[in-house]
């Protein structure tokens, strides 16, 4: 009955296992990652110091589009959905996915959407050049032909992404092993489900407004046009509609992460469970509340303006307890710092920077200065870089030996680590400084007074990229010849991934586990 | 011991970060903080700035210290044994209020501030700025005084071949936007093609501009003062050239400029009059072409293939005149192109269509006269 997987490339192509699909997920988010990074260097080369040297301005407008495109769409999504896969089945005692046809077409769809997005580098006119964000009408009336390339590739992306949500909401509620009941999940198990449901709600949203920008464009409809009664303001309301929850879609399943990583080398269980179930739940709730925070310059009315500055204040609230946990779940505990729990602290710490400049933001009339600066870019990637890619380089150490059944060099580890929180720090702690002084963000070239800050960014986003290198290079190596790893590889790891052999047999619980 | 050292590492890197909080705030040559700026609601905004960072700074060192402490004393290699709490409901429902007090505490000064902000009636003088691509126009409302800033050459020179940056580099333009102190003076913020944002720190303004609406600012300078601004939404290629000057000016000075643009608008009317030699017009009409057209379609006149179509060999340039006069003039609405008819006076319009009928190997050898401009605008 247990049988292993098919032989050559018809084993990836058209695989329903869960385990493959989700190591497909990772190295396509990790290849991703790379291209994006690529498009973030050649913009710091470019504002290596003030003057064009190295790009045009168009070029580089078309640089920071794609990288954040890419960043969010193709590195920090996929990477979280790899991880639902692999983990979510063996967490709840599942065979696999429950869906897992729809599963393998969730994934193959995404190297089509991204082999389009990409293309339109080489295109007439360029890639796309409106940011990442698209804001009408320069991304219809004005942009590039490519556009309508973009406008597709994110709608497969879209599918995607509401396809990997319904299954994984299906997985979580109808799979799970007799007794594990909804408050026995562990926490990346509940984040997951949450962020599922905020997928469905807003990734059809986005299909909504890309879909009107194609309208506008090409079949002469004026959603965001205002020469044709149109509102381009609504463009924004309609895109922070998903772009709001979409920030917590990339951070929530990492607070899941860091809650199951923390305990175990704390060796100590997580502190407030049922407190960490409903503060997701709320950030869940409230990120729908407070989408204009992004918006507080485009003009709305007093009143709009005090509500969502109010709302935003109060995510601060969920996300405190959330640190709190964290910290209480440390204190006392008998802490060891193998890689995983290095990248989970400094995610603890780093992302509460980005909370506190979040909370800064919040502040409506200080957002008038702060807004559009590099003050928001730093704020944004200490949540992101931090949040997003320290949490999933986190996981992959943990669960890495019960994949591959191999070990990882813990030195090498521990160098990747100090090289990217260097690298981290160095390139956007002064970002915030050079924002504060008064740098827009978005470009290509500046005046001297902010020429040191942006130099000292530079450097430090070379030493983060060489981590990454690093990075690859040791997962590679522990594939290849890493020592054997124990079934429970973590003396204080708890959960039923650890019950089951390492590497993690193909199948696994094809008879449910107890739960007691 | 890799181990230990790499701990005391982090502390010492963390204390830095910490320590480059507080730091902020003397200016000097390095700038790391948010200008005070000039106005009574800048420097408000300012204050509200400076209380929430400190009160970050105070809930940072509390859960920092926290952890920093755990981390030396709750070590396995310490011999720490770990304990097994694991709930308190009395611990989350003090971390859930506690931030909720600090939280209204904080809203009280943002909303009496934000009201400030908003409240933009009784202005003694209205402004009306006009982003685009990418330049800002300013219109002295009742005034009959309105013209265009753009970039200044002087910084337009210095972008490429590592030429020396000067202290204003990319910051000052060609005309200063004059404003009078101790007036309230409200700007209406809009634009004509994308959506950009008029932002000038020292005046804590950042209204977006945005096509089809019309924002509300205002501000209220009591001394004298020339501000530096940007364009703070990305508004395609052009983005980051596209900065703001305004100067305060005593109201009695203010009022002489104010005149001094009625008279020169007087004898641009006058200047149209005159018949000008091809030589003439071509030669002005490149330095025209270089400081308003060269952005999109480039110095060399081949354009960008996909965004701003060619001037050399252009079907336009090379053909009738009237439609050259027509894309000059009027613009051709739903593009970039926009219309140049306020911006250039008659003498420039003719002086920049002569030369791309007759430059990049166009060779129509044919000049148009800045009466000529005046009659299409007037027959439009
Ligand atoms: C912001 C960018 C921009 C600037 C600045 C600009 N143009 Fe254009 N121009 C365009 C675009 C875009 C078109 C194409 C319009 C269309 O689709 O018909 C165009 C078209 C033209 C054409 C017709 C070319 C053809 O073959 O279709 C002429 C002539 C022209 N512009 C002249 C000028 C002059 C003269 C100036 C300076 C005073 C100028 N432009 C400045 C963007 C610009
Ligand atoms: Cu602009």
């Amino acid at each position: 009955m247990a049988h292993g997987p098919a032989k050559g490339i018809s084993r990836w192509l058209f695989t329903t296992n869960h385990k493959d699909i989700g190591s497909m997920y990772l190295w396509f988010s990790f290849a991703m990652f790379f291209m994006g990074g690529i498009f973030a260097l050649v913009i710091r080369a470019e504002l290596f110091e003030p003057g064009l040297q190295i790009v045009e301005p168009a070029f580089f407008n078309q640089m920071t589009t794609l990288h954040g495109l890419v960043m969010v769409f193709g590195a920090v999504m996929p990477a979280f959905v790899g991880l639902a896969n692999w983990m979510l089945p063996m967490m709840v005692g599942a065979p696999d996915m429950a869906l897992p046809r729809m599963n393998n077409w969730s994934f193959w769809i995404l190297p089509f959407a991204f082999a389009m997005m990409t293309s339109t580098l080489f295109m007439e006119g360029g890639a796309p050049n409106f940011g990442w964000t698209f804001y009408a009408p320069l991304s219809t009336t004005y942009a590039p032909d490519s556009v309508t390339f973009f406008i597709f590739a994110v709608h497969i992306m879209g599918a995607s992404s509401i396809m990997g949500a319904i299954n994984i909401v299906a997985t979580i509620l109808n799979m799970r092993a007799p007794g594990m009941t909804l408050m026995k999940m562990p926490l990346f198990v509940w984040t997951w489900l949450i962020t599922a449901y905020l997928l469905i709600a807003v990734m059809p949203v986005l299909a909504g407004v890309v879909t009107m920008m194609l309208m506008d464009i090409h079949f002469g409809t004026s959603f965001f046009d205002a020469a044709g009664g149109g509102d381009p303001v609504l463009f924004q309301h309609v895109f922070w509609f998903f772009g709001h929850p979409e920030v917590y879609i990339m951070i929530l399943p990492a607070f899941g992460v860091v809650s199951a990583i923390i305990p175990t080398f704390a060796r100590k269980p997580l502190f407030g469970y049922s407190s960490m179930v409903y503060a997701t739940a709320s950030i869940a709730f409230l990120s729908f509340i407070v989408w204009a925070h992004h918006m507080f310059t485009v003009g709305m009315p007093l009143f709009g303006e005090l509500v969502f500055m109010y709302a935003t204040m109060l995510i601060a609230v969920p996300t405190g307890v959330k640190v709190f946990n964290w910290v209480t779940t440390m204190w006392r505990g008998s802490m060891t710092f193998e890689t995983p729990m290095l990248f989970s602290i400094a995610f603890v710490i780093l992302f509460t920077i980005g909370g506190f400049s979040g909370l800064m933001l919040a502040i409506a009339p200080a957002d008038f200065q702060y807004h559009d600066t590099y003050f928001v870019v730093a704020h944004f990637h200490y949540v992101l870089v931090p949040g997003a890619i320290f949490s999933i380089t986190a996981a992959v150490y943990y669960w890495l030996p019960k994949w591959c059944g191999k070990m990882y060099n813990e030195t090498l580890g521990k160098v990747h680590f100090w090289l990217a929180f260097a690298g981290l720090n160095i390139t956007f702690f002064p970002m915030h400084f050079s924002g504060l002084a008064g740098m827009p963000r978005r470009i290509p070239d500046y005046n001297p007074l902010w020429a040191d800050w942006n130099m000292i960014s530079s450097i430090g986003s070379l030493l983060f990229g060489a981590a990454q290198v690093l990075f690859l290079y040791i997962v590679i190596r522990t594939i290849v010849s890493g020592r054997k790893a124990t079934d429970g590889v973590w003396d204080g790891a708890e959960g039923l991934e650890w019950t089951v052999a390492s590497p993690a047999p193909y199948h696994t619980f094809t008879t449910p586990p107890e739960v007691k | 011991m890799l181990i230990r050292s790499n701990r005391s590492l982090s502390l010492l890197l963390a204390c830095l970060i910490l320590a480059m909080l507080p730091g902020i705030g003397s200016a000097g040559e390095l700038q790391l903080n948010m200008t005070e700026g000039v106005t009574a609601v800048s420097q408000e905004v300012y204050k509200l700035h400076m209380t929430i960072l400190w009160v970050c700074v105070a809930i940072g060192v509390v859960v920092f210290g926290a952890m920093f402490y755990s981390m030396f004393a709750h070590r396995k290699s310490r011999g720490a044994k770990a304990a097994n709490f694991h709930e308190s409901l009395k611990l989350e429902i003090l971390w859930t209020a506690l931030p909720l007090f600090i939280l209204v505490g904080m809203a009280f000064p943002a909303t009496s501030t934000l009201v400030k902000i908003y409240d933009t009636d009784n202005a003694d003088l209205d402004i009306l700025v006009t982003g685009y691509q990418w330049k800002w126009k300013y219109e002295y409302l009742g005034k009959d005084v309105s013209f265009f800033s753009n970039l200044s050459a002087k910084s337009k020179d210095q972008i490429y071949d590592g030429k020396a940056k000067s202290e204003d580099y990319l910051l000052d333009v060609d005309k200063v936007l004059y404003i009078p102190t101790g007036k309230k003076v409200r700007f209406l913020v809009t634009a004509q093609d994308v959506i950009h944002s008029w932002w000038v720190p020292e005046l804590a303004v950042k209204r977006d501009a945005i096509p089809g609406f019309i924002n509300e600012a205002w501000t209220r300078v009591e001394e004298p003062g020339l501000f530096h601004g940007q364009c703070a939404e990305l508004c395609g290629k052009d983005h980051g050239f596209m900065p703001i000057m305004v100067e305060a000016l005593p109201p009695e000075k203010f009022e002489q400029w104010l005149e001094e643009q009625k008279a020169e608008a007087l004898a641009v009317a006058e200047a149209a009059k005159q018949t000008l030699s091809f030589d003439e017009l071509y030669s002005q009409g490149e330095a025209v072409y270089n400081q308003y057209c060269s952005a999109c379609h480039q110095a060399n006149g081949q354009g960008i293939p996909g965004n701003f179509p060619a001037i050399a060999g252009s079907k336009v340039a090379t053909g009738e005149l009237s439609g050259h006069l027509s894309v000059v003039i009027k613009g051709v609405s739903g593009t970039s192109m926009q219309s140049f008819a306020d911006q250039l006076t008659p003498v420039e319009a003719a002086a920049v269509i002569t030369f791309q009928r007759n430059a990049f190997g166009n060779n129509m050898g044919q000049s148009v006269q800045p009466i000529d401009i005046v009659k299409y605008q007037q027959g439009q």
